[in-house]
């Protein structure tokens, strides 16, 4: 994680507790939270963090083919910081664990201070080991296949620099690269069939990716000090990878304190892609190629966040051990709009019966809610 | 020739690395300090909305942290 520019010092002790709720596109998840960071000296920190995801429903895909999902993903995560000098290194490690997909991770990082300490450079390499399944009985009976592996390398460099005394900049690049089995098994291709072998027009059949896949992302950010004691900041960030997705995020930010109480944010984020160069929303005939996919995170898509978060200090002079204590709620909406991917969910209607026509079903959109609050306690 | 050029320009701008003065001084810098400059404020709270988008994007990284789990439904 990049730090802001200036000579290497370890973060404040601190304890939260953390809950959330995701509602859109036919999921509801709910999770929850707990991290402690401890300083044992001035040079060497400990942090971990457990997480519990549950969800509960499934994606429009999913549920165009099977049966509501409940699942739950357990990540646990195990992070070292040790200063020395001017240079900062992490490590941490991290297992997530769900019935039917398991990731062990481990990340190295380092961050040098330089120039007078106006400007920090960091390195990065992420090792990343997964365990791929699929569960072919119900939600309450699950029976898991495990159908393979996937490996993922990432490579981080990063820069932040001290413009101005008001001012602060950063940029990052990622190079990640994966191998194995990389397709969603819970989504299908469609083709066009006859209307005598299936009235809908439309048969489904399986995913067939490639089983490797790099990717570059670059970001560069900005944050501002404004005249009177608030921030406004920028972030940018090109994506492209060898599946042939190009994608834009542009996101700006604004933070507003009141008194040593009350701090009021608000973010907007704008992203766009296009679509994989092997995906279809559907395809003219089985095997018409040999790589086909119909996943919507491949299809040509945008989404709009809106954000805004209040965190009061309920305790800003502190209590007992705590030195300043803090209650945050964060709502956000996030709009997803799909270019090139139907719904064809709701409309599984026969033709013969005044359905739609295979691809003329109207293009998928939801709205998502993600719900936070939690309770920060510095020491 | 331009080899030895560029070699002059590179041990130049070396030399000029080592002797950069702080333009921002040590006792300038307390808005910089201030948490609400903090890039990342809420760690938990940051890998939640990159695993959210994540999961349902084609892209990814370049946002600093690191996590697990397919998304898958």
């Amino acid at each position: 994680m990049m730090c802001i520019a200036g000579a290497a010092v370890l973060p404040d002790d601190r304890a939260d507790l953390f809950w959330s709720s995701y509602k859109g596109g036919g999921m509801d998840i709910t999770g929850e939270s707990v991290l402690v960071r401890k300083k044992f000296s001035e040079k060497f920190a400990v942090e971990a963090n457990y997480f519990v995801d549950k969800v509960s429903g499934a994606s429009v895909d999913v549920l165009s083919q099977a049966s509501v999902i409940k699942d739950e993903r357990k990540q646990k995560t195990l992070s070292v910081d040790y200063i020395h000098d001017k240079t900062q290194y992490n490590l941490s490690y991290t297992n997530s664990t769900e019935r039917d997909y398991i990731s062990n991770t481990t990340h190295f990082s380092l961050s040098q201070d330089m120039f007078g300490d106006l400007t920090t450079v960091t390195l990065g390499f992420t090792d990343s080991r997964n365990k791929v399944g699929e569960n072919n009985g119900t939600a309450s009976k699950p029976v898991i296949s495990w159908l393979g592996h996937a490996t993922s390398r990432s490579y981080e460099g990063g820069l932040s620099q001290i413009i101005t005394k008001n001012l602060i900049a950063g940029a990052t690049v990622e190079v990640i690269t994966d191998q194995g089995l990389l397709s969603n098994p819970y989504r299908s291709i469609r083709y066009l069939v006859d209307p005598s072998i299936n009235p809908l027009g439309y048969a489904l059949g399986s995913q067939v990716y490639p089983n490797t896949h790099t990717s570059t992302a670059v970001e560069a950010r900005a944050k501002y000090y404004l005249p009177y004691r608030a921030a406004a900041s920028v972030s940018y960030r090109y994506f492209s990878d060898t599946w042939g997705i190009r994608a834009n995020t542009i996101e700006l930010g604004y933070i507003q304190p009141f008194s040593n109480k009350w701090i009021f944010e608000g973010r907007v984020r704008h992203y766009s892609q296009n679509s994989a160069t092997f995906y279809s929303d559907l395809f003219p005939f089985a095997n018409s190629q040999n790589f086909e996919a119909r996943d919507q995170n491949l299809a040509a898509s945008t989404n709009n966040t809106i954000d805004g978060k209040v965190t009061w200090a309920f305790a800003p002079e502190g209590f007992l051990i705590f030195k300043r204590a803090t209650l945050s709620a964060d709502v956000s909406r996030i709009q997803f709009k799909y270019k090139d991917f139907r719904n064809i969910r709701d409309f599984n209607v026969t033709p013969a019966d005044g359905g739609y026509r295979p691809g003329a079903e109207p293009l998928y959109a939801f709205d998502a809610m993600v719900y936070q609050v939690y309770i920060s306690m510095f020491f | 020739m331009r080899k030895s050029a560029l070699a002059v320009i590179g041990a130049g701008l070396l030399l000029g690395a080592c002797s950069i003065q702080p333009w921002v001084k040590p006792y300038e810098r307390d808005r910089l300090a201030d948490p609400i400059m903090s890039w990342d404020r809420d760690a938990i709270s940051g890998a939640y909305f990159d695993h959210i988008y994540e999961s349902r994007e084609g892209s990814r990284g370049a946002t600093g942290t690191a996590g697990g789990g397919c998304g898958c439904n």
